[in-house]
């Protein structure tokens, strides 16, 4: 036929790209930008969890977890912890008859003292805990009760404290120094803390008040309005003391680095614990001499001067004794999980090998190799 | 404008109704008809503004803030903020005040900005000019000004600027051609009419000299409808009162074609013409992860109420003791003792509820409105969705809906530029068995297909050729196809010829057109017709000359058309041609069978067929057919049923010569997205305002209708023979018996190859299911063709007015699944479709940009949908799945120690965190990972979602956010706050544990808590991230050391402003201690472990396609394509002469289009095409139609 001779020619004119080309040129200011990003193709890492990989981890956590486990286990095993509960709810108890009376408007201070035996030597320094308990010092309406400017030695705060201290912001008129139910409630029980002699003489063990606040607490949060070198009473005239204290914040301790709103036991007192049932550093027994232990074994007895009411919310007040390791207190807990937690990670790493093995040939081509 | 605002209102809900009672009044040029005409109403009618934009600049604000707290979450933070501030809370009215601010500032930043765009583009529209006569002159307007009444000059290729009666054209006859593409998808040119009397009319100063009256309905949405009258005052005598109907009328939208200009008078403008009528008024749009987001905040909501309240009753049940109430540490003031005790419960309440509040997160809807705006950037920054012929890509209209892209389950488009490009094509015809390309006859070679054709021959005798060239002429004289000679020549106006020719081609008819032009390929060129002589040059470039002597119209009865001419040589010939079913029947001679064959061939690969055949006339047998003619003609009474007889009559004992193929080109990819599509577990639906034929053509040709697709039928057609029930009910038992044979099947375990369903329906026979029917059986019409449409895999609505597509989607919607809608479409006629369906796409077509305008994306070409739903709607859900359960945890991992805190501290709503980490928690610690996370994150990798669109259905059913997952991951959150907060707790129970013996105080305690949490909560998104760049890296650790920064600086001084100092160095002194360390490793192990086994164990026993598919990924990537299901199957070219069996836009074949009834494998034309699954035939119906008609009929 006679069209048969220039088909191969017309067919390269309607190749398809041909029409598209003449648009081109204008358009390319419009074109979006061939950039990685843009077309979402940056380069990525594309890790896919799978037996296979996660397996080699499992293995090295509970190679890792269980030593460190062990390792705060016996850590917390070797620290020497000692407990006694003074709180006297007990007829037989030596302070009953001072929980009893003791309140808040009582001027005489009652005297106690408790009796106990140590089976072994503290040998490093001893940190002595007060402790309570069923003390809701986390309740919210607690813990907003104060006024850290006021606090920090802010004049006009001191003058005038915040409304967060409300019902302890003023009394007759003046304003309370430091204000707030906190404040207001600061432990004021005295121990002290004596060894009897196998021959049956008393020695006080001399109890250091320095350093158990937080040292940014004591010389940055915490100051005393106008600076330290005044007459603290001057300073705080025209304020009124907290209701339930017996003496002024200016009266706290005779030493003028630890009075006022720096007074180390109004600062702890004053960092709000977290759960009801807390302990706070009390006072540090220091390690004397590297032969004798700090405190012996043998027999001491505990003397209380007890204000501090606890029964009316049904509290407990004890007196700890501690040794203290680089991980803190005696504590079990965080060595047991660590055991634990390895423990699992083991086995269940067994348990994915098995998985592993069993399904893993199944969709051989699945495992992208590490 | 009130008064027709609201007549407006009412008409949008009386859709079809159908006696419009009240009337309009239009004066045409605005002048005052002579006295004694009809009194006349004034009636105020709105310009010619189109309105698509929302808020004015007055309104935006109360009207923004009223939809923005509209919304569950925002209106709750305000509740929650409101609270704040009114009583003694936990938290300050800071913590939730300020990034309340900042969403609604943000968001409504967002949608004033979208506004401005529409603000925009309504101005361009509305300032475009329209030419107006005034006082006899042309004037300029803007098309905003125009009023009713006003009349229009419009030139030819102009856009009508609303909708007008024609009064007179440049044509002599008083008609003007018009496309209505942008308006019905028709492209058509359909002749419009001006009225007898006004057709005089030429210059403008005629026209200023017209006094008439148009009295016509008011608007309403229907396109094809109107009724008006025309009242003509020409002496001032009696006015001459014409009828006015569709024919007159020109709509806003459409454009003006081959005429050179008119005259016409605006009747309906502005909001008011049937174009914007048929806009739906926007709505917005939420998408499905959007409701489920709300569905788990109602979750939370009780969550945090039974917490708030189950707190409530536990502190006044605890505090029955009085001690514990009040203890003399801790006294209250004045105030407080002597309130209420049910008001303090109250507050109490109140005061929890502020407390927990956190754990609905304001923080998810900025990071979700962020990541919607941010993330869309990659849709319109997407290279691949660049059209170079355009020169735009994507475009995101709203990006609240980028993750409803990879939720779609039904597909809804367009056909016309959408699925085809609207441009027909000659592709073959076949002459007594041989087979003829344009330019390139494949004598003798093979053709595809073709070896069913056993007569081929090389040598053509004498007889073939004289056959040849009488088929050629026979197509270029027997059409309506009308010459336009070119007068410019600097190629402004597109010549349907491309290049040589100075003149092309016109026709109400593409495909005349296209076998027009290809017979000048050819060799025969149809000149033009003169003195009702055609003249053809033929290929010896000789001019023959054929007198007309009858045209024997089409009509969609006979389905063919003949002309009778005679001959130069002075032979009479009838030439017809016509769908195969209409001229097979009348054939005594020729070579049948081979035709038969090819035509059936063409038909199975989705062209549309016509066939060609011829008989000599004696004279004395032409003044007979003349005489049967003139007497059927000039009959008065049943006129058409004698012109149908007279056609019956004469047309008969034809000589069959040959078969026509034209394709109307698909869209570059259509046949594979469409394809993938399927593959994704989406059903498309067709729905077009063409013809039946050409869109079922369609349909095959891109794979819609497959050749094993069995095609049910609800037409007119059918539903005049049957009564709707009926056929009803039979195609539903069809398609139920079908299902359960499957249910068996899958029963015993493979079912993988089931018979699938199309169904074809028309508008009109839709209107009738979903008419409610006096009987009130309606109900169970509409239930039942929804059952049908549920187990067809493809749906095609033909003959669809615009509003009714809309409705087709809203029954969808509605169906009980509730599925996931999207239309598509490129034209005006598919913007109430777009706007009605969740997702609306707009292409970006020629014919103006009213869809692209009103959709939620545009996208250049319909092939660009499968990126946009395959890889870009994967991303988008499960990046925001990620985002959304992420969020939920996060903030369960975040409040649940504080519940839990409540028990240790009397129930007083003392928070664990300080405020600066209950405020920053989900603004800056763990806000940035997860959005970086919700923009970039890549389960899988690109190449790998367009290559395998199964993985789609993965994430179908909103499966990401399905209660099972919720309900782990709310679990997961609570095991990781309990072990947050009692590993914290038993470690700081009653012990030390510094070095230096000193206590930690409740601040520490919450900040070791919140330590964990931010990294336990930041990690487990790491381990959620497959797709690690380097600014994953940089965000994730960034961010944990932001938080470490932070909280060192934080505690680091004495803040002047604040008046508490709860956190001076507690951060410090917690990284002091040796426990806190060992127990935030411990802690953070312990709350990731169950979810890393849960991954590794589900991913090794229950692996889901996306994993095998993350498995294999790394084998895979040597080997990366471009996925096209097609491309693999075929490789060359269709046109070359050995072309494997299929190419993109001939893809597949299709079956003879039979009723629904049976199939039968062993039929007789089985022949064709041996290849895998064709030999599907179906048995001849019960309902009457032709045995084993072949092919496809189209109509010209």
């Amino acid at each position: 036929m006679m069209a048969s001779g220039y088909s191969a020619k017309e067919e390269d004119g309607h190749l398809p790209g041909a029409s598209g080309a003449a648009g081109s040129g204008v358009a390319k200011s419009k074109k979006p930008d061939n950039t990685a990003f843009k077309q979402q193709r940056l380069p990525a890492w594309q890790p896919i969890l799978t037996a296979g990989t996660v397996l080699p981890a499992f293995f090295v956590i509970g190679l890792i977890f269980i030593p460190i486990g062990i390792g705060l286990y016996v850590t917390s095993n070797n620290i020497k912890e000692f407990e006694i509960d003074y709180t006297g709810a007990d007829m037989s108890s030596p302070c009953f008859n001072c929980s009893q009376s003791s309140s808040w408007n009582s001027t005489w201070p009652c005297r106690c003292s408790i009796a106990f035996t140590l089976d072994q030597p503290f040998e490093s320094n001893v940190f002595m805990y007060y402790g309570l308990s069923n003390f809701y010092q986390n309740h919210r309406r607690y813990v907003k009760s104060r006024d850290d400017s006021q606090l920090n030695g802010d004049k006009s705060s001191l003058k005038n404290p915040s409304k967060e201290c409300e019902p302890y912001r003023t009394s007759d008129n003046k304003p309370i120094a430091p204000c707030g139910a906190i404040a207001n409630s600061l432990f004021n029980d005295t121990l002290e803390l004596f060894y009897i002699d196998p021959n049956g003489t008393r020695t006080q063990i001399p109890l250091m008040k320095k350093g158990i606040a937080w040292w940014t607490d004591k010389h940055v949060k915490f100051r005393n309005p106008g600076g330290t070198n005044l007459n603290l009473s001057t300073v705080f005239q025209g304020t009124a003391k907290p209701v339930n204290w017996h003496k002024s914040v200016y009266e706290l301790d005779a030493d003028l680095e630890n009075n006022g709103f720096i007074n180390e036991d109004f600062i702890v007192w004053m960092r709000t614990a977290a759960l009801p049932t807390f302990r706070k550093l009390y006072r540090i027994i220091q390690k004397k001499s590297n032969m004798t232990p700090t405190l012996p074994r043998g027999n001491y007895t505990l003397d209380i001067t007890y204000n501090y009411p606890v029964l009316s919310f049904e509290g407990r007040k004890r007196m700890i004794l501690s040794t203290i390791s680089w991980m803190g207190g005696k504590n079990p807990f965080l060595g047991l999980a660590y055991i634990t937690v390895g423990s699992v990670c083991f086995f269940l790493g067994v348990v994915l090998l098995i998985i592993h093995h069993k399904y893993g040939n199944r969709n051989n081509s699945a495992d992208i190799p590490n | 404008m009130d008064f027709s605002m609201l007549r407006n209102l009412i008409s949008r809900y009386c859709v079809g109704e159908e006696n419009w009672v009240d009337n309009r009044t239009v004066y045409i040029g605005h002048r005052e008809p002579p006295p004694g005409a009809e009194a006349y109403i004034p009636q105020r009618y709105p310009d010619n503004r189109i309105v698509s934009s929302k808020y004015t600049f007055w309104n935006f604000i109360p009207k923004n803030l009223f939809e923005q707290f509209r919304r569950i979450a925002n209106f709750y933070f305000l509740i929650i903020f409101l609270v704040q501030l009114i009583i003694d809370t936990p938290t300050s009215p800071i913590t939730s005040g300020l990034p309340l601010f900042f969403v609604i500032t943000v968001t409504a930043i967002k949608q004033g900005y979208e506004d401005w765009l529409r603000h925009k583009a309504d101005n361009t529209v509305n300032r475009c000019p329209v030419h107006v006569i005034q006082h006899g002159k042309v004037v300029r307007k803007q098309s905003c000004r125009l009023q009713v009444g006003d009349i229009v000059l419009v030139k030819e290729d102009e856009t009508f600027p609303c909708d007008l009666i024609v009064l007179s054209t440049s044509r002599q006859d008083g008609t003007c051609f018009v496309t209505t593409a942008s308006l019905d998808g028709e492209s058509s040119h359909k002749t419009y009419y001006a009225v007898q009397e006004t057709k005089a009319f030429n210059t403008e100063e005629e026209v200023d000299t017209l006094r008439a009256t148009i009295e016509c309905e008011q608007p309403q949405p229907d396109l094809y409808k109107f009724v008006g009258r025309i009242n003509i005052y020409l002496d001032g005598n009696e006015p001459i009162a014409r009828p006015l109907g569709s024919e007159n009328v020109l709509l806003r939208g459409a454009t003006l074609k081959n005429t050179e200009y008119i005259y016409a008078v605006a009747i309906y403008t502005g909001m008011e013409t049937k174009m914007a009528l048929n806009y739906q008024s926007k709505s917005q749009k939420r998408s499905a992860v959007e409701k489920s987001m709300n569905a788990f905040l109602v979750i939370y909501l009780c969550i945090l109420i039974s917490k708030a309240l189950i707190n409530t009753v536990l502190k006044y049940l605890w505090q029955g003791d009085p001690g514990r109430d009040e203890p003399w540490y801790n006294g209250k003031t004045q105030s407080e003792r002597q309130r209420h005790v049910l008001i303090r419960a109250f507050t109490d309440f109140l005061a929890f509820m502020v407390l927990f509040n956190y754990i609905i997160p304001v923080s998810m809807y900025v990071t979700v409105e962020m990541q919607k705006f941010l993330g869309s950037y990659f849709i319109s920054w997407d290279e691949e969705m660049f059209d170079e012929e355009l020169g735009e890509g994507a475009l995101v209209n709203t990006s609240d809906l980028n993750e409803e892209l990879g939720q779609v389950e039904y597909v809804f488009t367009d056909k016309t530029g959408t699925l085809t490009e609207n441009n027909m094509e000659f592709i073959e015809c076949c002459v007594d068995g041989l087979v003829y390309v344009p330019l390139s006859v494949c004598n003798g070679q093979i053709l595809p297909g073709a070896s069913g054709i056993d007569v081929i021959d090389s040598s053509p005798e004498p007889a073939k050729k004289e056959n040849e060239e009488l088929f050629f002429r026979a197509l270029c004289l027997c059409h309506t196809v009308q010459v336009k000679e070119e007068e410019t020549v600097d190629g402004i106006k597109r010549g349907i010829n491309q290049g040589k020719g100075t003149s092309f081609y016109i026709s109400s008819s593409p495909d005349e057109v296209a076998l027009v032009e290809g017979m000048k390929r050819l060799g025969f060129t149809y000149l033009r017709l003169k003195d009702s002589h055609m003249e053809i040059l033929n290929r010896k470039e000789e001019i023959e000359r054929f007198e007309l002597l009858e045209v024997l119209n089409f009509d969609s009865v006979r389905r063919r058309m003949s002309v009778i001419v005679r001959s130069g040589t002075g032979q009479y010939y009838l030439f017809c041609k016509g769908a195969d079913s209409a001229i097979f029947p009348r054939v005594v001679s020729g070579k049948v069978e081979q035709i038969r064959a090819r035509v059936q061939h063409n038909a199975v690969e989705g062209l549309r067929t016509l066939c060609v055949a011829y008989k000599m006339l004696s004279p004395a047998e032409y003044e007979e057919v003349c005489h049967l003619l003139t007497s059927a003609k000039l009959a008065l009474h049943a006129r058409e049923k004698k012109l149908a007889e007279a056609y019956d009559v004469i047309e008969k004992n034809f000589i069959l010569l040959g078969a026509t193929a034209v394709e109307d080109r698909l869209q570059d990819q259509a046949a594979d997205t469409i394809e993938s599509l399927h593959k994704a577990g989406m059903k498309v639906w067709v729905l077009t305002g063409d013809k039946m034929e050409t869109a079922a053509a369609t349909c095959y040709a891109s794979r819609l209708f497959r050749r094993s697709t069995q095609i049910l039928e609800l037409t007119t057609k059918r539903t005049e023979e049957q009564s709707l029930h009926d056929v009803l009910f039979e195609l539903s038992r069809t398609v139920l018996r079908q299902r359960r044979s499957m249910l068996r099947e899958s029963l015993s375990g493979l079912s993988n190859d089931f018979q699938d369903y199309g169904l074809i329906i028309d508008g009109a026979t839709l209107s009738a299911v979903l008419k409610p029917s006096e009987d009130g059986s309606s109900g169970s019409y509409k239930e039942i063709f929804l059952d049908i449409c549920r187990n067809c895999s493809a749906v095609l609505c033909c003959r669809m007015a615009p509003l009714q597509k809309a409705q087709i989607v809203k029954l969808i919607k509605a169906s009980k699944e509730r599925p996931i809608t999207l239309g598509i479409g490129d034209g005006a006629n598919d913007v109430s479709m777009i706007l009605e369906a969740h997702v609306g796409i707009g292409i970006m077509g020629k014919e103006g940009r009213h869809a692209a305008r009103n959709s939620d994306y545009a996208i250049p070409k319909f092939k660009h949908l499968k990126k946009i739903l395959l890889v870009h709607g994967h991303y988008y859900y499960i990046r925001i799945a990620e985002l959304v359960q992420y969020f939920f945890y996060k903030n369960v991992c975040f409040i649940f120690p504080q519940f839990l805190y409540q028990f240790f501290c009397g129930f007083s709503q003392q928070p664990l965190y300080d405020t600066a980490y209950l405020t920053l928690y989900n603004i800056s610690f763990t806000s940035l990972p997860i959005l970086l996370y919700s923009l970039i994150e890549q389960h899988v990798s690109m190449d790998i979602l367009k290559r395998d669109p199964s993985l789609y259905r993965d994430i179908s059913k909103n499966s990401l956010l399905c209660w099972r997952i919720f309900i782990y991951w709310t679990f997961l959150g609570v095991f990781d706050a309990a072990v947050f907060f009692f590993g914290i707790y038993f470690l700081f129970d009653d012990a030390t544990f510094t070095s230096n013996g000193q206590m930690f105080g409740n601040w520490t305690f919450g900040a070791l808590v919140f330590t964990v949490l931010v990294f336990t909560v930041t990690l487990k998104l790491a381990l959620d991230t497959h797709y690690w760049t380097w600014i994953n890296h940089f965000v994730i650790w960034g961010s944990l050391l932001f938080y470490v920064v932070f909280s060192l600086l934080w505690g680091g001084i004495i803040w002047p402003f604040l008046n508490y100092q709860r956190m001076y160095y507690v951060f410090m002194q917690m990284l002091s201690s040796g426990p806190a360390w060992l127990s935030i490793v411990l802690l953070v192990s312990v709350s990731l472990l169950p979810d890393v086994l849960k991954k590794v164990l589900c991913r090794a026993l229950w692996p889901t396609t996306t994993e095998h598919i993350q498995n294999a990924e790394k084998l895979y990537l040597g080997q990366l394509s471009e996925f096209t299901p097609l491309s693999s199957q075929c490789t060359t070219p269709h046109r070359s002469g050995e072309a494997p069996s299929c190419s993109q836009r001939r893809s597949e074949s299709f079956p003879k289009k039979l009723t629904y009834s049976g199939w039968n494998h062993n039929s007789d034309y089985h022949t064709v095409r041996p290849s895998p699954g064709f030999g599907n035939d179906f048995q001849p119906s019960d309902s009457g139609y032709t045995l084993g008609r072949p092919g496809l009929e189209t109509s010209v």
